[in-house]
C-alpha cells in the first residue's frame, strides 16, 4: 500500500485553478521527485499534503496520508499530523528559522508540540535529531542561533525538525535551490540516507532534471497545474512521451550555437589583484583584523572571449567582479581594461568604464518598479560625456530592445508587465543600450526557468557574435559556464585555482577543488542527455 | 562565543556612543542659546540699563570669561547638579526643574504605559484576524485615534467627566504630598489624552508588523512542525514583531515628556513643558538650557534603553563587530 495517495486532486485559490486532475503516489522507502517550472503546481502539490494553503483555497479530489482522508480532517487534527506524520524542508534555509531561538529550541519544539515529555527530554532528543543531520553537538551545540550558521548548515537544522519525530513522509520543496553545488550534494545524499534509514517516503521538488534524475525512484512532470508524464524514473527519461518532457529535457542540455571569433589582443588585464576588508576591530582602539577576499588574482580576457567564473559563494566572486567595474579601490595589483586602468583618483575611471556593463541575477529586484523601460534602460548613458537626445535617442532604444527580442514598443510599459525572462532580456538591453565591449554576466541566468534560461543564453550567443561582444560569466552553475564559455577560471577563498578551455578543465580536472566541484555537480545519465 | 561577554561588549560600546551624544548635545545647546541671541543681561534690564547695572549682573549670572570658560563651568556645573540661578526668579534652577519633574515623568509613564497597554492586545488582535471586521474596526478606530487632536480631546473629557459626571477635577495638581492616589487621579484625565493618539499609532505599528512577520518563511516552519496559528503567532512571531514597536515607543517616550506642552496647559499642570513655556516668554534663558539639556538627556538615555531592548531581543545584535 502506498504511504501516499493523491488522487485527482483539483485546487483553486480564490476560484482560479491552480491544480487539476493531479494524482501522485510515494511507497515507503521511495523517493518521488517531481518535476515542474515556477507555476507548474509542484508546490502547491506538496502544500495541499500538510494542508498548509493560502486562504481561499478549495481543493476537491483525495489526498490520503498512511490511511487517513487529509481532506476530511478537522484542523486540531491536521496539527497532530504535521510535524508528526509529514516533516517538510523548504526552499530557502536562510529564512526558515526564527532568527531569535537557538536551533535547539527549534528542533525541541517539534518533539514539544507533539510528545508529552520534559523540555530537557525534548532537549536530548533535539540534540539526536540534529546528529542524524550531522550537525553533532560538540561542533554545533544546540545554544548556536540561526545566524551563526551556513546556509547548508542551516537546512540541516531544518531537516532535524523534519525528522525528529521519525514521520513516515518527508516532503522537500527545492531543498538545495539556494545552495551551492558541493553543499547541494551533502544534502541530497543525507536525505537519501535518511529515506533508507527510517524507511520514509520522500516527495522531492524539484525545477532541477539532473538533480532529481540522480536520486528519484519515480518521477512526476507537471506543468501548469497538471501532471503531464509519470511513472518509474529510468522508464520517464526513456519513454517521454509528452512535448514538454522533451522540451525540457532539451532545455536542461541546451548548448546554444556560438562562433565565438576570439582575437589576440587581450581587453581586460587582471594582474596580481589584492582585496582587503576590514571586518572588524580588536578592542576599541586595536588591531583591525582584514578579510584577504581577493588573493593576487591574475588573469586575462582577450577581445570577443567568453571567459567563465566558477566557485562557491564566498569565494571572492563578487568582490572582484566590483573591482573590474572600478567601483572599489583594490589594495595591490592593477587591472586595465583596453591598457588603462579601471580605477583611478578615487573614482571608476570613466573612460573604459563606459565600455563595460553589468547583468545581475534578479530580474525582479534590479529595477526600479516606478520607472518605464525607457528610462530603465538609458540609464547608462551618464556615463556618457554627450548622451543621444531626441531621434537619436529613440533609435538607440529601439535598436537595444528589438536586440534582445522586445519591440520597440516595450519602452513605454512598467517592468511589473513583463514576465521573469523578459526582465532579463531588458537588463541586457539596458547593458548594450551604450554599446559596450565587455558585459558582465552575474549569476545572470540563474533565477530563470530552464526554457527560459535556454532562450536567453541563445540570445547571449547570437548577440555576442552579432555585435562582437566579449562575456566575463560568472555563475555556480557548470552546466550554464559550459554551454557558453571558452575558457575557464575556477576560484576558491579569494584564489584562482584552475585556468583551461572550459571543456578541458572540467573533463579533466586537476586541482582537487575542481574535481569536487565536478563531481558534486548533479549530471543528466550520459544516455538520456544524448538521447 | 560568549554571549555573556558579547553583551556586554554591545553595553559599553552603546554606552560610550551615548556619553559622546551628550557632550554634542550640551554644545550645541550652549551656542544656540548662549552666543547666538546675544546678551541676556541687557534682555533682562532693558534698552536704557546703564553700562556698569549691566556689567555687574553679567558678572553676576556668570556671563564673563571666554565662551570656552563659561562652557566649562557650565557642563561642570551640570555634572554635580548645579543648573545656576534662574535669571527671573533667582532661585536654583534644579529646584525648579526637580519639581516639575515630579509632575512630567509620572505623567509621561503614566501615558506610555496606557498607550503600551491598548496598543499591544488592540494590534496583536487585529493582525491575528486580518481582514476580519474585528480587523476592520481596529483600523478605523485607530485612524480617528491619530486624526483627533489631543488637546481636543483633552477639553471634550473635561466637559463628559469632570463637568457633568465630577468624577475627576477639571486641571490642576494636589501635588503628591496629598497622598499617591490623588496625584494618580489629577494625572488619569491628561495622561488618557496624551495616550490615545500614542497607542493609536503604536496600534498600526504592531499591526503592520506583525503581519509582515507572519508572512515570514519561518512562520510556515512552525506551522510545518505541527503548531497552530496561534502557537506561531505567540511563540515566534510577536518577539520578532517587537523591533520596530520598541522604536516607535522610544521615540513616544521622548515625545511624551517635552511635548506635553498643550496638555499640561488644558489640565493647569505644573510640570516641564509649562515651565519652558514660561521661561522663554520671560527670557529666562538659563532654565531654557537646563530644561532642554535634561531633555535630551532623556532622549539620549531613553534609545540607550531601545537599544539595550533591541539586543534582549534579537541576539544577532549581540554579536561583537
Amino acid at each position: 500500500m502506498s504511504l501516499l495517495d493523491i488522487q485527482n486532486l483539483s485546487l483553486s485559490i480564490h476560484g482560479i485553478p491552480v491544480l487539476k486532475d493531479v494524482s501522485m503516489r510515494v511507497a515507503p522507502g521511495r523517493i518521488l521527485g517531481v518535476i515542474g517550472e515556477s507555476g507548474s503546481g509542484k508546490s502547491m502539490s506538496a502544500f495541499s499534503v500538510m494542508q498548509l494553503l493560502p486562504n481561499g483555497t478549495s481543493c476537491s479530489g483525495k489526498i490520503s496520508l498512511a490511511g487517513q482522508d487529509v481532506l476530511a480532517l478537522s484542523e486540531p487534527d491536521l496539527c497532530r499530523i504535521r510535524g508528526r506524520d509529514v516533516g517538510m524542508v523548504f526552499q530557502e534555509p536562510m529564512t526558515a528559522l526564527n532568527p531569535l531561538q537557538t536551533i535547539g529550541a527549534q528542533v525541541a519544539e517539534t518533539i514539544l508540540v507533539h510528545e508529552n515529555v520534559s523540555k530537557s527530554e525534548a532537549m536530548v532528543r533535539a540534540a539526536e535529531a540534529l546528529r542524524r543531520a550531522e550537525l553533532p553537538q560538540d561542533k554545533f551545540p544546540l545554544s548556536r542561533y540561526p545566524h551563526e550558521l551556513s546556509g547548508g548548515q542551516r537546512q540541516r537544522v531544518v531537516i532535524a525538525m523534519a525528522i525528529a519525530l521519525r514521520p513516515k513522509l518527508l516532503i522537500a520543496d527545492e531543498p538545495t535551490t539556494a545552495l551551492d553545488v558541493t553543499t547541494q550534494a551533502q544534502i541530497l545524499e543525507l536525505l537519501k540516507k535518511l529515506v533508507s534509514e527510517d524507511n520514509m517516503g520522500l516527495m522531492l521538488i524539484s525545477h532541477d532534471l539532473a538533480v532529481v534524475a540522480d536520486l528519484a525512484d519515480d518521477l512526476v512532470i507537471m506543468k501548469n497545474g497538471e501532471v503531464v508524464e509519470a511513472g518509474p524514473a529510468d522508464m520517464v527519461f526513456r519513454t517521454m512521451q509528452h512535448p514538454y518532457s522533451k522540451a525540457l529535457l532539451a532545455a536542461s542540455s541546451h548548448v546554444p550555437d556560438r562562433e565565438g571569433l576570439v582575437q589576440e589582443k587581450p581587453l581586460l588585464k587582471v594582474q596580481n589583484v589584492v582585496r582587503d576588508y576590514v571586518t572588524h576591530t580588536h578592542g576599541w582602539w586595536g588591531k583591525t583584523v582584514h578579510f584577504r577576499a581577493v588573493n593576487t588574482v591574475s588573469f586575462e580576457i582577450k577581445k570577443g572571449e567568453s571567459l567563465g567564473l566558477v566557485g562557491e559563494s564566498g569565494c571572492g566572486k563578487s568582490t572582484l567582479t566590483r573591482a573590474i567595474l572600478g567601483l572599489e579601490e583594490v589594495q595591490s595589483g592593477e587591472i586595465l581594461f583596453d591598457g588603462q586602468p579601471v580605477f583611478t583618483h578615487n573614482h571608476a575611471n570613466l573612460a573604459v568604464r563606459r565600455r563595460m556593463q553589468v547583468v545581475f541575477q534578479d530580474p525582479y529586484g534590479s529595477f526600479n518598479p516606478r520607472w518605464k523601460v525607457e528610462r530603465l534602460i538609458t540609464e547608462p548613458f551618464h556615463l556618457l560625456d554627450n548622451p543621444p537626445k531626441g531621434a537619436e535617442r529613440d533609435r538607440a532604444i529601439a535598436e537595444a530592445l528589438e536586440s534582445v527580442g522586445l519591440t520597440a514598443e516595450d519602452r513605454h510599459k512598467y517592468i511589473h508587465e513583463f514576465s521573469g525572462g523578459q526582465r532579463q532580456r531588458i537588463a541586457i538591453a539596458r547593458a548594450l543600450i551604450i554599446k559596450p565591449d565587455l558585459i558582465i554576466l552575474d549569476e545572470a541566468v540563474s533565477a530563470l526557468d530552464v526554457s527560459v534560461r535556454a532562450q536567453v543564453l541563445d540570445l547571449l550567443a547570437d548577440l555576442s557574435d552579432r555585435l562582437d561582444l566579449t562575456y566575463l560569466f560568472i555563475s555556480h552553475d557548470l552546466s550554464v559556464v559550459r554551454s557558453i564559455t571558452d575558457r575557464v577560471l575556477v576560484m576558491k577563498s579569494g584564489e584562482i585555482v584552475e585556468e583551461g578551455p572550459t571543456g578541458a578543465v572540467f573533463d579533466a580536472p586537476k586541482h582537487d577543488y575542481t574535481k569536487q566541484l565536478v563531481a558534486a555537480a548533479p549530471v543528466l545519465p550520459a544516455d538520456i542527455s544524448a538521447a | 562565543m560568549p554571549n555573556r561577554k558579547s553583551m556586554l561588549h554591545y553595553f559599553l560600546k552603546r554606552l560610550l556612543s551615548l556619553s559622546l551624544s551628550l557632550v554634542a548635545a550640551s554644545i550645541v545647546i550652549f551656542l544656540a542659546l548662549e552666543v547666538v541671541p546675544g546678551d541676556p543681561a541687557a534682555y533682562m534690564l532693558g534698552l536704557n540699563a546703564q553700562e556698569d547695572t549691566l556689567q555687574a549682573l553679567r558678572e553676576e549670572l556668570g556671563l564673563t570669561g571666554s565662551i570656552f570658560q563659561r562652557y566649562l563651568s557650565w557642563a561642570g556645573g551640570l555634572l554635580v547638579g548645579d543648573f545656576g540661578v534662574s535669571y527671573t526668579y533667582r532661585t536654583p534652577v534644579s529646584e525648579m526643574i526637580g519639581d516639575r519633574l515630579w509632575v512630567s515623568l509620572p505623567l509621561a509613564l503614566y501615558a506610555l504605559t496606557l498607550s503600551t497597554l491598548i496598543a499591544f492586545p488592540a494590534g496583536i488582535w487585529a493582525a491575528s484576524r486580518r481582514g476580519s471586521a474585528a480587523d476592520a474596526s481596529v483600523m478605523g478606530v485607530t485612524q480617528l485615534g491619530v486624526a483627533i487632536p489631543n488637546f481636543w480631546f483633552a477639553m471634550l473629557m473635561v466637559l463628559v467627566f469632570a463637568i457633568n459626571l465630577r468624577w475627576f477635577s477639571a486641571g490642576g495638581f494636589p501635588g503628591w504630598d496629598a497622598g499617591f492616589f490623588a496625584g494618580m487621579k489629577a494625572l488619569t484625565l491628561p495622561a488618557i489624552a496624551l495616550a490615545l493618539p500614542q497607542a493609536s499609532i503604536l496600534t498600526r505599528v504592531m499591526r503592520s508588523s506583525l503581519l509582515d512577520t507572519l508572512g515570514e518563511d519561518f512562520i510556515r516552519t512552525a506551522r510545518a512542525k505541527g503548531l497552530t496559528k496561534g502557537q506561531a503567532l505567540w511563540r515566534h512571531a510577536v518577539r520578532n514583531a517587537l523591533i520596530p514597536v520598541l522604536t516607535i515607543l522610544g521615540l513616544q517616550f521622548s515625545f511624551l515628556l517635552a511635548g506635553a506642552i498643550i496638555i499640561e496647559n488644558v489640565f493647569f499642570l505644573p510640570g516641564l513643558g509649562r515651565l519652558v513655556f514660561q521661561s522663554i516668554s520671560a527670557r529666562d534663558l538659563i532654565v531654557v538650557e537646563s530644561v532642554v539639556m535634561l531633555l535630551v538627556f532623556a532622549v539620549i538615555v531613553v534609545n540607550f534603553a531601545v537599544d539595550m531592548a533591541y539586543a534582549w531581543v534579537d541576539p544577532r545584535l549581540r554579536r561583537r563587530r
